[in-house]
């Protein structure tokens, strides 16, 4: 007879080894699709770029230099690498805008849907994720086509006479910041409902018996226990907006890059693989640091709440 | 006494689906003197939750006034009276400690930090949370929440003080406590107390008058003597303890005194409710203490039909002659049994003072 402890030290083995058996095909899918390109990029980084694109198997460090550097043709100097900050410049600040800007817009749409009686928030949820039915290309175009010179706003500040002559929208930078705000705002405004969806309103009468306006119900309330939404739909928002690829190829027009564009152009017309290669790496690393700084600010040490 | 909260003729109606409306409130009028502790009473559905967000300010009256010291403040938003709530379900911030939950009124109203941290101080002795001060409300107790959420509403100093059902969801032997707490909160802070309860008990022990309400309407106001022994309608005899209903004739006698003939023939003394329009037959009411079994004839005989015993005393219920029932509680001796059995014949003797006419 098997002892009490032995029953219990078996089931346990048995317990650890079926958790493994059922991750196993995740774990697997996750090595095969993630880990391993990533290695292969982070390989690529220090390869030399070859003739006609691809790689030549020769170690070098020119890749990663060339992120922030030019090398002087004549000389052989090295000077900061104007382009390609003003591309990271922008594709950062564009970025920080446009996750500032769906949580404006965000915010006050989730607050709508969190406090409409319970049958009626599915309908509203439903009608928040229409535009990821259609394609992001074709919801970019459509934005072309309203921000066109001849489009819709343009027309209808002329028929108001707001002005007398088409503004100039379109491959600007406000074209592409439209753009971003216009494809990632559901992102932001999932995560900030299924925030607000959890918040006892009651809170917020006691907040106003307690003395509180409206305005501090706001700030004292209820952004404090939005904040792992905010946090969230920053993350959802941030990142796919830093590494954007459609938006400003087609808004921006050619003059407005984003990193993504410039990493493309590595792969494509520059045939540069590994500067490619290195980019995205230190785009990943920007991201992975910007993530860690904020969500160091925003959590606090000791919140009790989700 | 000066009325702290004077209600008006106040009525709140809903809409509903269809055509027709809810009369939350009807046409109430009350008023609730200062240093009081007032109870309004009640099943759920009745109003009183109602009336008690209309004095906080989350609703507003259809019609009628709600004073507060003589003033109308039924149009102004709960954050401008100086009334505050504590909440069914405390409501306390989870993202505030229980220090700065108590604060959060002060801080509101624009307070200086010292005064704030010195009565955030006086309060946490007041309710004697003192070593709770920096926990987060997630980590302490239901009864210390309580405390932080009587505390965090005091604080402010208001002039009428909110109750909404505080105590329903502590345990029995907490509940106790808390009552006996409260009564000394108020007590200490000389501030207006109007308590909502559906507890008969809890209304009994704590206040210093009650309002019974039902259907959106109070149907009795009075000390809890008055509402005990002295009961207007059958809805308020029957919603606070029990009690026993027969019919008789009535001839009146003096000023709210009547002679009530009983369907066995025998008369006893009756004081009559308010509001009573003189008619030939009443009904009358008894609670279970004031009336005796006898195994002789008694004012009312009949066959004992059940015998339930409850510790501190035994509830005998009887087959009345007449046909109806009627339930003698006995107190209990630890030697001897109740004396009776199921089947025996016997008599109830009504005790003087004992039986009450109502008004419907």
């Amino acid at each position: 007879m098997a002892s009490a402890s032995q029953i219990a030290e078996k089931a346990e083995r048995d317990d650890i080894r079926s958790r493994w058996l059922l991750s196993a095909l995740a774990l697997l899918i996750v090595l095969l699709a993630a880990v391993g390109p990533l290695l292969i990029v982070v390989v690529y980084s220090f390869l030399t770029p070859g003739n006609y694109g691809d790689v030549k198997w020769q170690f070098s460090t020119d890749a990663w230099v060339g992120v922030l550097f030019e090398r002087d043709v004549f000389d052989d100097t090295l000077s900061i690498a104007g382009a390609h900050l003003s591309i990271l410049w922008r594709s950062a600040s564009l970025s920080v805008l446009t996750t500032i800007l769906t949580v404006i817009f965000g915010f006050p749409t989730a607050y709508f849907i969190a406090t409409r009686p319970e049958h009626r928030r599915e309908i509203w949820l439903f009608l928040i994720t229409i535009p990821f039915w259609t394609n992001l290309l074709i919801r970019t175009f459509a934005m072309q086509e309203v921000l066109r010179n001849d489009g819709i706003i343009n027309s209808a500040l002329q028929l108001l006479r707001v002005t007398d002559h088409p503004v100039q929208f379109l491959y600007t930078n406000v074209a592409v910041l439209l753009g971003m705000v216009y494809v990632f705002l559901p992102l932001m405004v999932l995560p900030l409902y299924a925030s607000m969806e959890k918040i006892d309103f009651r809170l917020v009468e006691a907040g106003y018996d307690l003395y509180a306006t409206r305005f501090q119900v706001l700030r004292h309330i209820i952004i404090p226990l939005v904040t792992p939404g905010i946090v969230a739909g920053s993350i959802l928002v941030f990142i796919p907006s830093l590494g954007a690829y459609v938006t400003p190829r087609v808004l921006g027009g050619g003059t407005n890059l984003m990193i993504g564009n410039l990493i493309e152009l590595q792969f494509g017309q520059g045939r540069n693989w590994p500067l490619g290669a290195a980019l995205s790496i230190a785009l990943m690393a920007i991201v992975m640091v910007a993530l860690l700084v904020y969500v160091r600010n925003t959590s606090r040490p000791n919140g009790g709440h989700g | 006494m000066r009325p702290a909260i004077e209600a008006k003729g106040v009525t709140r109606i809903f809409p509903t689906a269809g055509q027709d409306v809810v009369r939350a409130l009807d046409n109430v009028s009350v008023s609730i003197g200062e240093n009081e502790f007032f109870t309004l009473l009640g099943p759920s559905g009745c109003g009183k939750t109602t009336l008690l967000r209309l004095i906080a300010g989350f609703d507003f009256p259809s019609a009628g006034e709600i004073l507060l010291h003589g003033q109308d403040i039924a149009p102004l938003p709960p954050f401008k009276r100086p009334v505050n709530t504590v909440f069914q379900s405390y409501a306390l911030f989870p993202h505030m400690t229980v220090a700065e939950n108590i604060g959060f009124g002060l801080k509101m109203l624009g307070r200086p930090k010292v005064e704030i941290e010195a009565r955030v101080d006086t309060m946490l002795k007041l309710v004697r949370m003192e070593a709770m001060r920096n926990r987060r409300t997630s980590q302490i107790s239901g009864g210390q929440q309580q405390r932080v959420a009587l505390a965090r509403a005091l604080a402010p100093q208001p002039k009428v003080l909110l109750l909404d059902e505080p105590l329903s969801a502590l345990d029995y032997k907490l509940r106790k406590e808390m009552q006996i707490e409260l009564k000394r909160l108020q007590h200490e802070t000389g501030i207006t107390f109007i308590f909502v309860t559906h507890d008969q008990e809890e209304a009994l022990t704590m206040s210093d008058r009650i309002a019974v309400m039902s259907a959106g309407k109070i149907l009795q106001v009075g000390t809890p003597r008055d509402i005990y022994d002295k009961p207007a309608e059958r809805f308020v005899a029957d919603f606070i303890g029990e009690t026993n209903f027969i019919t008789a004739a009535i001839t009146i006698t003096g000023n709210c005194k009547v002679r009530a003939t009983l369907k066995s023939g025998a008369t006893i003394d009756a004081t009559v409710a308010e509001g009573f329009q003189p008619k030939e037959n009443a009904t009358i009411v008894v609670r279970p203490e004031h009336a005796k079994l006898t195994t002789g004839k008694g004012d009312l005989s009949g066959t004992v039909e059940t015998i339930v015993y409850f510790g501190t005393d035994t509830h005998i219920r009887v087959q009345l002659n007449s046909g109806e029932a009627f339930t003698v509680r006995q107190q209990n001796t630890r030697s001897a049994g109740c004396g009776f059995q199921c089947g025996d014949k016997v008599g109830i003797s009504i005790g003087n003072d004992a039986a009450q006419v109502l008004r419907d």
